[in-house]
């Protein structure tokens, strides 16, 4: 018998954990996109794991498409992590406090 | 739910535990580690630790986009970017800038995990409909189920992706682009 269902939601809720910690903690902007990731990965097995408890495959095509999404957010972030460091010569999100009021 | 019984196959325990420690050390890793390419490097490992999982879920194709596309083209991606940069440049990380951040951010996340494990210890989650879409296959990968699915159910938001990819692409070629200000002063 396979292992439940419930230990790979618990591994995904620690791997969203981690990633959350890392994203308000660090303040480098590659870093921050490299949290966001593994928060988005988390999500990902949470879909594949239902996918699997239900008999459904839409999970798997939902996590199909959350792929597409993330590597067009990765390339649209990273494009603006670059147009940034052209400007202020650091990736920190500290720097970038323009809009404070 | 989750009481520990010997009825587990110990090659289906033996998959979990590999994927779980890959995953964990990797991410715990990403947030630690002060070197951007070590930060990527962690990050390959825990990708590497979610196709496992997935692998051992049935789902293989999900599983090699995961590797082409996570590991082999997102991570190249920063990788890149690390280098292009220059900023392999270390980050001060036990500067606080706002007082209590961390503490603060560390209780946030215990309270967010611990209900969502609460969640899924407590609800009948499994009561719902099954197989709503398509069955999985009986035995092991869902492709043909998945490939199936992707263009016939889902075959609008499949074709809405085909345009977001290319407004991204066209999105962070004009942000990347370096302005020349003299060629526009000679066109002009």
């Amino acid at each position: 018998m396979n292992v439940p269902a419930a230990w790979y939601l618990i591994l995904a809720a620690g791997l969203f954990g981690i990633g959350a910690f890392g994203l308000l903690t660090r303040r480098s902007a590659l870093i921050m996109f490299m949290c966001i990731e593994l928060m988005l990965n988390a999500v990902n097995l949470t879909f594949v794991t239902f996918s699997r408890t239900l008999n459904d495959i839409s999970g798997q095509a939902i996590v199909f498409f959350v792929m597409v999404v993330a590597a067009a957010e990765v390339t649209v972030g990273l494009g603006i992590v670059v147009a940034v460091f052209r400007r202020r010569s650091s990736t920190s999100v500290d720097e970038l406090s323009e809009m404070k009021g | 739910m989750i009481a520990l019984s010997h009825a587990y196959s110990i090659p289906s325990v033996l998959v979990f535990v590999t994927s779980a420690l890959l995953i964990l050390i990797g991410a715990i890793g990403v947030i630690s580690v002060k070197n951007p390419v070590h930060a990527a490097l962690c990050l390959i490992m825990t990708l590497i630790g979610v196709a496992v999982a997935f692998v051992a879920q049935s789902a293989d194709f999900l599983a090699a986009v995961q590797i082409i596309v996570y590991a082999g083209a997102i991570v190249v991606l920063f990788l890149f970017v690390i280098m292009f940069l220059g900023v392999d440049r270390r980050e001060h990380i036990h500067f606080e800038p706002l007082v209590g951040q961390r503490a603060f951010a560390g209780v946030g996340v215990v309270i967010t995990v611990a209900g969502l494990i609460t969640l899924m210890a407590r609800s009948h989650w499994v009561s719902g409909a099954t197989s709503v879409t398509t069955k999985l296959s009986s035995g092991n990968g869902n492709v043909r189920q998945l490939g199936t699915a992707v263009f016939t159910t889902y075959l609008f938001a499949f074709e809405a992706t085909a345009a977001l990819l290319i407004i991204a692409v066209v999105g962070a070629v004009l942000l990347a682009r370096r302005e020349r200000p003299s060629q526009n002063e000679e066109s002009a």
